[in-house]
């Protein structure tokens, strides 16, 4: 099967991510509920999410947003790219009816001091004028074509920078 | 001088709820995670990259707390199961029936292979003093989930902030 495979020379800091948009129906929320085995009802029933949390609406849970950036960050590196780590703040939720737009950039890329290609982002997940969740990414990239950063374990792997 | 209840104080740093999964890493659930996102990514769909990359299939990183939820119900059990008991204690001790998750961090080590049965144990890293946000006043706390496979290898470190609360 031919796959994208993005290398670390061929990215530069404040390069953009591609935007993806997703359009959050009730089933959205549902699917991603079940997807990430959460049964908690204010993913899943309306009357719940605005009696108990005062929401206005069923809304996308964490391991479901997890699960888009994951999507976000590999559409663009291909297969070879692995994450390291994720990070996100989610300070207001995804309802149906929204429109969800994710946006990325290239803040630092280099190497670590066992030859791991790096490359750190910021993705924002904007809805309208809001951007309810900021995400910071670190994802570990080939360096050539010989490079898998998969295969990479023990003190190779690296996800967090050494002090 | 702290004003949480000594129950909860004695918790912060402890080791609790180690606990196994309650079935093994499965691909049905990849795909359906997969698809929740449209995630295309041939590592999850072509059984060829994924031996040629990483020896065979693993779960998406972003699935790891998938693997250690519990069914919502199973014989014998009589009260609903949860996957962070931590964040459920804490909402009962410290009187705040609402809650949200609003931070997510997590480390990826070990990838998830399919047959994989994962472990974890969960610890209380800190609570704060009471907050007021838009939906009430309460307090955050932060989590972290320490998840192994059955070969004693780190899979993922999860840390979640948990703000819980009493709505406005």
């Amino acid at each position: 099967m031919q796959t994208k495979e993005l290398r670390l020379a061929q990215i530069s800091i404040g390069a953009e991510l591609p935007e993806l948009r997703i359009e959050v129906t009730p089933s959205t929320v549902v699917l991603g509920a079940i997807a990430a085995r959460d049964w908690r009802p204010m993913h899943h029933d309306k009357d719940f999410a605005q009696e108990r949390n005062g929401t206005r609406h069923i809304f996308i849970n964490t391991p479901h947003n997890a699960a888009y950036f994951e999507r976000y960050i590999t559409d663009w590196t291909g297969p070879k790219g692995r994450l390291g780590k994720i990070q996100f703040r989610m300070s207001d939720s995804v309802f149906p009816g929204d429109t969800m737009v994710f946006r990325g950039k290239v803040d630092a890329v280099g190497t670590d001091d066992r030859g791991c290609g790096w490359v750190d982002l910021s993705i924002d997940l904007e809805v309208g004028e809001k951007t309810p969740t900021r995400c910071k990414a670190r994802v570990a990239i080939p360096i050539d074509a010989d490079d898998n950063p998969w295969k990479r374990r023990g003190d190779d792997w690296k996800p967090v920078p050494s002090a | 001088m702290s004003d949480l209840p000594a129950e909860v104080e004695s918790w912060i740093g402890q080791r609790r709820y180690e606990e196994n999964g309650e079935f093994d890493v499965e691909r049905g659930y990849i795909f359906t995670s997969c698809s929740s996102v449209q995630n295309g990514n041939p590592l999850y769909w072509d059984e060829e990259t994924a031996n040629e990359l990483t020896g065979g299939p693993i779960a998406p990183p972003s699935m790891i707390s998938v693997w250690f939820r519990p069914h919502y119900w199973s014989p014998g059990r009589t009260e609903e199961a949860v996957a962070m008991q931590l964040h459920f204690d804490l909402k009962a001790a410290l009187g705040l029936p609402e809650a949200v998750m609003t931070d997510n961090t997590i480390t990826f080590h070990e990838p998830v292979r399919i047959g994989d049965r994962l472990k974890t144990v969960q610890i209380l890293r800190s609570v704060s003093a009471f907050k007021t946000t838009k939906l009430g006043t309460g307090r955050f706390w932060v989590l972290d989930m320490e998840i192994g496979n059955q070969n004693g290898e780190l899979c993922a470190i999860e840390s979640y902030t948990g703000f819980g609360y009493n709505r406005s």
